[in-house]
């Protein structure tokens, strides 16, 4: 459909690429799934990588179309030899092929050790994508569901040969409609093409799902988390989020009654309520916004962790928008660590606490106690960083902020990714506002005091005098 | 004391002239009564506070009502946008298309306070935000409240007065009522301008000093940054000074004292734009004008008594001077009525003098709840005891008189006037009723206590010499009145019986009546918990989110100033009701037919239309039942809307029964549209209004030119949406 055109580039890169040395590596076999439950699209690739070249290999080459390249959150490579992990991976770095035509972006894994000629090994990519489900019709009435279109390479996009593969969307539910090949296969809910055999280089040819969604297609345009240390032992963490409903938009407007009588059918794509899952012991927690606290909310806690379910003030239909903050706080040392260098060590998780939501542009704001010193931020994928200051109760020369910026960011960022932040912090700075609050009341006092003395002292006619002449 | 006493015993026995520093410790009776007056005053400070925190606690931090929004918003933009933007600031959010000059119309005294006071808590490094502030100065104004109600108290009568009013104050309900935490309005800290100008001008009087009095012109001044109702006290300071110079207490001191508090006072009033040159221009301020004039004039006379020596002479001078300067005032009133430089009396003061006046010319004042005549109920509602003490304390006053209970008599009873005339001056009336009351409190147990201890003291004291001969005159007189003693401790009981039932009383008032913020309702569920309609911010919120930041949202009046506020839209009338001519055309737009009224909505470029309904829920104060209020506002202005169109033979129905026109009206159709389809109440038929508690009359609406866009979960706020013009080729 719309990639066809971009498929005579793909043929040309073919030739291009398949003259180069990375012909030596053979893909054995792949099996892609593809995840559509949610409007994350979740990619597990199995691939066996077989090395027919005469010399060892350390490089393998993930290729992507650029439109998938731009979308994409994030990627976890796992290498497996003998049905083993024994090594991880997210690849960040990606470069283009040297050809300007190209629509492919290639992401260089090095491979932990190399490959021997004539050795196979196996290579779990995991992908996560975003923006990719397109709502088709763009619009819809509250009675309708909502449908929607994903478009991918019924080959496995790469570099290399491919002796064996096959792909496999996993759907929530009814399909509208499918590309038709030979070898494909619907059972239940899950579509299954393949087995493709010997397949060169590039191989390419579109697929298109057309199929019924109606998960909560929550969108954060803009998340603010907003990190306070104190060292006298709580960690205050304020979320300010701006969601979306980026599914299928809404028309003819919202009408109450079908929605409140009949809530299974109307409004199916529309979701009321989200969840966050806050660390364990939060307590503190608030849920408001603009004009004031939201009353409708409920608080889960365990051991495992807070569950805050969060009813948002009116029901989201597509295309309508929401702002609103969360805030709670923590116990310090769950957080906080100390370093062999007598840093101070403070371990944050990245990503939004609401449950399957995609964050277009997230910033992580952490406020260190004032008179932190020697601030370094260490963390496994690219960020804009940026330091200011915040002037907050009782701060004289304000507290340094490390502001860490990312766009794209989906639950996985915070499964897998943490962010440490070093920093130096004398303890005796904890007295000083304590100090603070006491010379002010003690000046006070001292002001009253003097204020009385020297009411008596100067005035003739003061006050006290008249009154107790007057009771005479 | 007590404590150093048990401390250290024994040195103080052994050899008590080698420790003075414990005995400088020891408090003498003075310093006593001064620690308990100081610690009594500070517990009242803060009990006044902390009484009018229930909202708070019960529901959040947040600001009440309607008023409030807008100088919560007025606030907010002052604090981000500095001082001169505000004085400056054009408004084109509301009043669409004409928008509102918001620097020249309205008086800035609360929102430049709270923004002070912000100020000063970043200054000092407290992060506070504008929103908490707000909130909070009501409490804190309420607290200052108590201490001029004491120095007011202390200068009428004495300390123990002081007391007695500042604590009474402190939980008056008629003064909560409207300084509870999030009543953000105009009165919150009016009041307080209002009883310190009063008491910076009594001290002025009695003390015939200038600083006084240049103090009291400032508290005027505040007075008239804050609230409309400095109106009473420009008439009646001149009413009182014209009754100090009838009754023969005219003194230097009064001359002193009102001649600065009113050239400086009206100087600096000219200062505030929204006031501006009333105060030599318009008809309300023409009185206090007179009796300046007329202070002169006596002044003049007395000079001339003094020069004359002569009472003959004098006399008839006397004649002349008063027929010319009488003849004077009358002509340069005339002059200035007639030429249209003395402005009339406007209707909001018309009405406060004759109560049926707004009723018959203005009913834009008279569809205001809470201008409407008090009920005898509210009365005792928001004054309970001080009704039966107010009297008393006036006995008192008269008992004693001076220019200082001169002043507070006339305060009690002019105001106790008003209050009678509109509801929300209740509140004017608070600070007299309650000094009133204290005097008669604090006299009646100072007369009472002084009896019992005079008794409980006499067989004790009878070895001294000075106070033996007082007690023994005193037993005497006690044998002749023997149940004396027993009758005072039981009169004494029934006063602290009194005042406890006021504080209960009150407490009560305050945290079931005054305490619910009328944005968000609460109400019991069938399982007796509370269950909570968040109805308006749901709307709002979804306003200020879902719809293009350009929307003009069309609504009547009553809620304007929380659509801009909460939902940042663009309103076509506010509760600022300036322009009758522009809510009239909502009012016809709500009341015409739909194609009609879509002419108008279009004419005014209205998107969507805001209605309250609360005929799923039982929420009364609903749009269908102010509905007749805009017939009348709208057909005051355009004679094509008729009440009796709207009702069958006087009344107002919106069943099978009710007027054809009412059945197909706009507002009719917004409240009700697709209502017929809904089940409201078990053993009902669909459509069954809990409010009207009728099955309603027309069940098939169809909206022609308009889509419902949001209807809130509970139904209360219903929002529509204008369809565009159709092709017309």
């Amino acid at each position: 459909m719309e990639c066809r055109l971009p498929f005579s580039l793909v043929v040309f890169c073919l030739v291009i690429l398949s003259s180069t040395v990375r012909s030596e590596l053979v893909i054995s076999s792949v099996e892609k799934f593809v995840d559509l439950h949610s409007h994350i699209v979740r990619v597990v690739s199995f691939l066996k990588v077989e090395n027919q070249g005469p010399y060892d290999v350390s490089e393998f080459v993930l290729a992507f179309p650029d439109a998938q390249a731009k979308n994409l959150a994030t990627m976890l490579v796992i290498y497996l030899e003998e049905g083993k992990i024994i090594y991880s991976e997210f690849p960040t770095s990606s470069t283009k092929p040297k050809s300007k035509q190209s629509n492919m972006t290639f992401y260089p894994v090095t491979l932990p050790k190399k490959l021997e000629k004539g050795k196979t090994a196996g290579l779990d990519v995991y992908v996560v994508l975003t923006n990719l489900l397109k709502p088709l019709p763009k619009e819809i009435t509250q009675a309708e569901s909502q449908l929607l279109v994903y478009t991918d390479n019924i080959y496995y996009t790469s570099p290399y040969h491919i002796r064996n593969q096959s792909i496999v969307f996993r759907l929530p539910g009814r399909i509208e409609s499918y590309s038709e090949y030979s070898e494909m296969r619907l059972v239940e809910s899950e579509l299954r093409y393949g087995p493709f055999e010997e397949q060169p280089p590039f191989s390419y040819s579109p697929v298109v799902v057309h199929f019924e969604n109606n998960n909560s297609f929550a969108v954060a345009s803009n998340f603010v988390q907003e990190i306070e240390i104190s060292h006298w032992g709580n960690v205050q963490v304020t979320e300010q989020y701006t969601i979306i409903h980026g599914g299928a938009h809404l028309k003819n407007g919202f009408s109450r009654i079908d929605y409140q009588a009949n809530p299974s059918m109307s409004g199916a794509s529309s979701f009321r309520t989200l969840v966050a899952r806050l660390p364990p012991m939060s307590h503190s927690v608030y849920y408001r916004d603009e004009i004031g606290n939201i009353s409708t909310s409920h608080l889960r806690g365990d051991s495992q962790g807070t569950q805050l379910e969060m009813e948002l003030r009116f029901p989201m239909f597509g295309g309508w928008k929401i702002s609103f903050s969360i805030g709670y706080s923590l116990p310090l040392h769950d957080f906080l660590f100390e370093s062999d260098a007598g840093n101070n060590v403070l371990n944050i998780t990245f990503g939004s606490s609401i449950e399957e939501i995609v964050v277009e542009n997230q910033i992580v704001r952490v406020v260190l106690p004032q008179g932190s010193k020697d601030i370094s931020v260490k963390s496994r994928f690219p960020t804009k960083k940026s330091q200011e200051l915040k002037y907050s109760h009782l701060d004289i020369v304000g507290r340094p902020v490390v502001v860490l910026e990312k766009d794209n960011v989906v639950p996985e960022h915070k499964r897998y990714f943490q962010v440490y932040i070093y920093y130096k912090f004398n303890n005796i700075f904890l007295l000083g506002k304590a100090m603070m609050l006491i010379l002010g009341i003690f000046l006070l006092f001292l002001m009253c005091i003097l204020y009385m003395h020297a009411d008596l002292a100067l005035s003739k006619t003061s006050s006290w005098e008249e009154e107790t002449e007057g009771r005479k | 004391m007590g404590a150093t006493s048990v401390a250290s015993p024994a040195p103080l026995n052994s050899a008590p002239s080698s420790f003075p520093s414990l005995k400088a410790l020891k408090f003498t009776t003075k310093q006593q009564e001064l620690l308990i007056r100081v610690s009594a005053l500070a517990l009242i400070y803060v009990l006044a506070f902390v009484v009018r925190l229930f909202s708070v606690l019960r529901y959040e931090s947040m600001i009440h009502e309607f008023d409030p929004y807008f100088n919560y918003r007025t606030t907010l933009f002052l604090t981000k946008n500095g001082f001169s933007e505000f004085w400056n600031w054009f408004d084109s959010e509301s009043w669409y298309p004409l928008g509102r000059i918001i620097g020249g119309t309205l008086y800035p005294g609360l929102m430049v306070t709270a923004a002070l006071i912000h100020r000063i808590l970043h200054f000092f490094s407290f992060a506070v935000h504008i929103r908490e502030v707000c909130v909070l100065t009501a409490p804190f104004f309420a607290s200052n409240t108590t201490l001029v109600a004491y120095f007011f108290g202390k200068e009428i009568w004495d300390s123990g007065a002081g007391l007695v009013a500042a604590a009474l104050i402190a939980i008056c309900p008629g003064y909560i009522s409207r300084s509870v935490a999030g009543s953000y309005d105009n009165e919150g800290v009016a009041i307080f301008a209002l009883l310190l100008t009063f008491y910076l001008f009594v001290k002025a009087v009695n003390t015939g000093s200038l600083a006084w009095s240049l103090a009291s012109a400032f508290g005027y001044f505040y007075m008239v940054s804050a609230w409309g109702g400095y109106v009473f006290i420009i008439n009646l300071v001149p009413l009182y000074v014209l009754v100090l110079l009838v009754t023969g207490r005219y003194s230097m001191r009064l001359y002193v004292a009102y001649n600065c508090m009113y050239v400086v006072g009206m100087l600096l009033a000219m200062q505030i734009r929204f006031v501006g040159f009333q105060h030599v221009q318009s008809g309300e301020h023409m009185a206090a004008m007179g009796v300046f004039f007329l202070l002169q004039v006596f002044y003049f006379l007395d000079w001339v008594k003094y020069i004359l020596n002569d009472i003959k002479l004098f006399h008839s001078f006397l004649r002349i001077t008063l027929t010319c300067a009488i003849t004077v005032g009358v002509l340069a009133l005339s002059i200035g009525t007639a030429s249209g430089y003395i402005s009339p009396w406007t209707g909001r003061f018309y009405s406060l003098l004759d109560p049926t006046y707004a009723k018959d010319h203005i009913p834009i004042i008279a569809s205001v709840s809470e201008h409407q005549p008090t009920a005898w109920s509210s009365f005792m509602f928001d004054f309970h005891i001080l009704l039966f003490l107010f009297p008393a304390g006036l006995y008192f006053c008269f008992k004693r008189l001076s220019d200082a209970t001169i002043f507070v008599v006339m305060y009690g009873l002019t105001s106790m006037y008003f209050a009678g005339v509109m509801v929300r001056l209740i509140l004017v009336a608070a600070p007299a009723m309650c000094l009133v009351s204290s005097i008669a409190v604090s006299a009646t147990v100072k007369n009472l206590s002084s009896l019992v201890r005079a008794k409980s003291k006499s067989p004790q004291g009878s070895g001294k010499p000075l106070s033996g001969s007082k007690a023994a005159a005193k037993a005497s007189a006690d044998q002749s009145l023997p149940f004396q003693k027993n009758g005072a401790i039981a009169l004494l009981l029934g006063a602290l019986y009194l005042l406890c039932r006021y504080a209960i009383h009150c407490t009560w008032v305050t945290s079931e009546a005054y305490s619910s913020p009328s944005i968000v309702l609460a109400a019991r569920g069938h399982g007796g918990g509370r269950v909570i309609f968040d109805d308006y911010r749901e709307a709002y919120y979804w306003l200020r989110q879902n719809t293009p930041p350009d929307a003009k949202v069309m609504s009547w009046w009553d809620y304007g100033y929380q659509i801009t506020a909460m939902g940042n839209r663009t309103v076509i009338v506010d509760n600022n009701t300036w322009n009758n001519t522009h809510i009239a055309t909502v009012g016809r737009a709500m009341s015409s037919y739909e194609h009609e009224a879509y002419e108008i909505m279009l004419s005014l470029d209205v998107n969507y239309v805001l209605v309250v309904f609360g005929g799923v829920t039982g929420y009364s104060s609903d749009d269908i039942n102010k509905f007749l209020w805009m017939v009348r506002i709208g057909g005051g202005v355009f004679p094509v809307i008729k009440e009796p169109d709207y009702l069958v033979n006087g009344e107002f129905r919106v069943d099978k029964g009710a007027a054809p026109k009412m059945l197909n009206c706009l507002m009719y159709k917004l409240c009700y549209y697709r209502f017929g389809e809904m089940t409201t109440e078990y053993g009902k038929p669909p459509g069954y209004d809990r409010v009207r508690g009728v099955e309603i009359g027309n069940k098939d609406i169809k909206l022609e030119y308009l889509e419902e866009a949001f209807t809130t979960s509970n139904w209360i706020v219903r929002i529509y949406k204008v369809k565009p013009p159709k092709n017309r080729w």
